[in-house]
């Protein structure tokens, strides 16, 4: 079986397990694999930058709350309906990401992760100082009636399910055409040895911005999306744990792997639920659990697939 | 817990595959068969969203007191329309996205009557959207605006607790008329500050005063000396709000600036929930007036009703915990649960609830009250619900600090925090 083949299937095939489970699955797993596709989505997002071009940014909260504001304030303010709505949120996403971009990526390394944090909480304070606007730590709701998008209710259940899927089946299958593109590619050769690439004649900066904005983007339309499907539209969204978690969702699914981000996710997500019913040092439980994956498996769950059963594994 | 009535949700990783087994059994079952709940005269399942975690723990923990001591009550005295009252408690992290989170769990999963207990607004904003989705009646204690304001939907209600709004604009008659016509206000750069600063400001000049500075402070400050020099000269009353850890040291360095000479200071006592008022620093607040929700310290007149209600939950004269007097309560805010249960059980009486096919009946119950009078049900003090906007409106103190105590020297009337009807929620569909 060619490689081709084999990642169609694989990737294909949890696609279509994810959308066969909406016909199974009890309301309350139901409604959480919705966010969970969502969420997953912006940890593709990140994973683009993390995983395939070896740039750790710590601070995607910043891209994820562009696109959940830039959707939210326009139906607020501007009484924009949910399509436009998202458009602007993705629109956020990229102008904010390209600026960020240009600006953090005349670092590297640690002070990357630095830069890209600062950014990341000027983007949280500016958002409590414009309170006026934004709601500050509040927040707002979107309303029911605002979140018609063409006559489908994104409020009801199964059209809130159908909605995550879609928008995590365009992430999916937009990275892995984007990893298996020379430009991807070249992204990899990046992150392995940045000066034989640029020495190989690549314009390195070009490609990391376009990186940056690529991952930045796809993390506002999930912030946005998020807004949107579960009608809420906060600062905490902002704050530097929510930097954190896109990060911790792929270290734990596997750095570099197109489905690692949504295994991460999964699995975190069950860890805290659960382990919340068992004692209230939940985030205890997750950091020992870390840890073990850390020393155990280092290139996380997806990872170790790769090492064990399938090298080639996208 | 002092009771095995309030428990944790006792899922398990084996229950849950459990739960997604039996969900695959009934998958060929239309979706709408999914939201629907059998009955039986199990008891009545209180979906309890408390701040265990995060920055709302330490009022978490006395919410979940007096909600632990309530619900036991209400059982010693034969539950609610005959069946038990059973707490299903789970942790939000004082995080909106897990609050909505444990909203759905509460609706989906533990098959709870109502959802409950919520306190710090982001999270009440967070998790009601998804409330009224699941059509699961959310019964929130947090004193935030959002319910009264309109911002929230006909499942969401606040019976239990005043909101900021009214606890604001009824603070303004007795500040000018008592201690000054010059106000400087400093609060908090963010939500819970700018209630205080777009409702004080309107009251105040009702009254004849005037807001002569408003210093906003940015959330992450840690000193506060630099802001004290524009305090206007002319201020007679300091009016101040400020949350969280830095509140010892503004009030030093507060006392520090100012000396023995003074102006009248005026402040909210959320700065000092389950903060002793012993506390090294803290002897500057001394002659100065707080605002409570409920006297922390038992008054001379204090009633049959608080005596009860304080025994209950296990908070002595000095408002600490029974078993440990450095354990301060977050007394001008936890009655809110206690009350708001018993709003629940009144609400399920009048409806004759028996599951959740009559929540709607429970809503337009709780939505036909009007007077509550003070009792051992409420005893903060007499009550007035507005069902149009879900809010119920009551008494305000105002204490001074003497001799290191809160002793009351005010109370405000209903009238004094009532304000224009800003929403009907009766208009809005189930």
């Amino acid at each position: 079986m060619s490689e081709g083949l084999k990642s169609a299937l694989v990737h294909g095939g949890l696609l279509v397990v994810l959308f066969g489970l909406q016909f199974v699955l009890p309301a309350y797993h139901h409604g959480n694999l919705a966010r969970i596709m969502v969420l997953a989505s912006y940890a593709i997002g990140f994973n683009v930058l993390f995983g395939y071009t070896g740039l750790l940014s710590l601070g995607h909260a910043l891209f994820f709350a562009a696109g959940m504001y830039g959707m939210g304030l326009s139906v607020e303010h501007l009484g924009a309906a949910p399509a436009p709505a998202l458009l602007a949120g993705v629109v956020a996403g990229l102008l904010v990401s390209g600026v960020i971009g240009v600006l953090a990526l005349r670092t590297s390394g640690v002070a990357f992760m630095i830069v890209t944090l600062m950014f990341a909480q000027a983007g949280y304070l500016t958002v409590l100082y414009a309170g006026a606007y934004t709601r500050g730590d509040e927040g707002f709701v979107v309303q029911q009636a605002q979140r018609v998008m063409m006559g489908v209710d994104l409020s009801d259940p199964s059209h809130r399910y159908f909605a995550g899927f879609t928008l995590f089946a365009i992430c999916l299958i937009a990275t892995l055409w984007l990893v298996r593109s020379p430009f991807g590619k070249v992204l990899i050769a990046i992150r392995e040895n940045e000066d034989r690439a640029t020495m190989l004649g690549y314009d390195v900066f070009a490609r990391k911005l376009a990186a940056v904005m690529i991952s930045g983007t796809i993390s506002a339309m999930a912030g946005a999306v998020y807004g949107l499907l579960f009608g809420y539209v906060g600062a905490s969204f902002a704050s530097v744990q929510y930097s954190i978690f896109p990060l911790l969702w792929v270290l734990l699914g596997g750095a570099g792997t197109i489905v690692g981000p949504f295994i991460g996710t999964l699995f975190m997500f069950y860890l805290i639920d659960l382990s919340s019913q068992v004692t209230t040092a939940y985030m205890l439980i997750a950091g020992i659990v870390l840890v073990a994956l850390t020393l155990f498996a280092p290139q996380g769950l997806a990872g170790m697939l790769r090492k064990r059963i399938w090298r080639g594994l996208p | 817990m002092t009771t095995g009535i309030v428990k944790q949700s006792g899922t398990t990783r084996r229950g849950a595959i459990k739960t997604l087994a039996a969900g695959a059994a009934v998958g060929s079952l239309p979706l709408w068969a999914r939201y629907t709940q059998a009955q039986t005269s199990e008891p009545i399942r209180i979906g309890f969203q408390v701040h265990r975690t995060g920055i709302g723990a330490a009022y978490g923990r006395w919410y979940d007191r007096t909600t632990t001591a309530a619900v036991q009550r209400i059982n010693d005295a034969g539950g609610i329309n005959g069946r038990m009252v059973e707490v299903i408690a789970e942790d939000d992290g004082t995080d909106p996205k897990r609050g909505a989170e444990v909203v759905e769990k509460f609706a989906s999963q533990h098959n709870c009557d109502i959802g409950f207990g919520t306190l710090f607004s982001h999270v009440v904003i967070g998790s009601a959207p998804r409330a009224g989705e699941l059509k699961l009646p959310y019964f929130v204690v947090s004193e935030g605006h959002h319910v009264a304001s309109g911002m929230l939907n006909r499942y969401t209600l606040q019976p239990g607790i005043t909101d900021v709004k009214s606890q604001v604009q009824a603070m303004a008659p007795f500040i000018a008329g008592n201690l000054g016509k010059k106000v400087t206000m400093i609060y908090p750069d963010y939500g819970f500050g700018y209630d205080h600063r777009d409702n004080l400001k309107p009251a105040i000049e009702a009254q004849g005063g005037e807001v002569v500075g408003m210093i906003a402070i940015p959330p992450s400050e840690t000193s506060f000396t630099k802001y004290f020099p524009k305090i206007p000269r002319e201020t007679e009353v300091v009016y101040h709000v400020m949350v969280g850890p830095a509140v010892l040291t503004f009030v030093k360095e507060l006392g520090e600036f100012f000396g023995p000479s003074r102006p009248e200071i005026f402040g909210f006592i959320d700065s000092l929930e389950a903060v002793d008022m012993a506390s090294p620093g803290l002897e500057f607040l001394e002659g100065t007036y707080f605002w409570e929700g409920m006297p922390r310290y038992a008054q001379p007149d204090q009633t049959g009703h608080d005596k009860l209600y304080r025994a209950a939950v296990g908070v002595d004269d000095n408002g600490a915990s029974v078993s440990d007097p450095k354990d301060v309560s977050t007394y001008a805010h936890m009655f809110g649960c206690w009350e708001t249960l018993y709003v629940i059980k009144a609400g399920m009486e009048t409806a004759g609830y028996q599951g959740p096919a009559d929540r709607a009946k429970l809503i337009e119950a709780v939505e036909a009250m009007r007077h509550m009078p003070l009792s051992d049900e409420h005893p903060q003090g007499a009550k007035l619900f507005n069902g149009k906007t879900h809010q119920v409106f009551g008494p305000q103190y105002i204490s001074k600090v003497t001799d290191g105590k809160l002793l009351v020297v005010h109370t405000t009337s209903i009238e004094d925090t009532m304000y224009p009807d800003e929403v009907d929620y009766t208009s809005q569909a189930f």
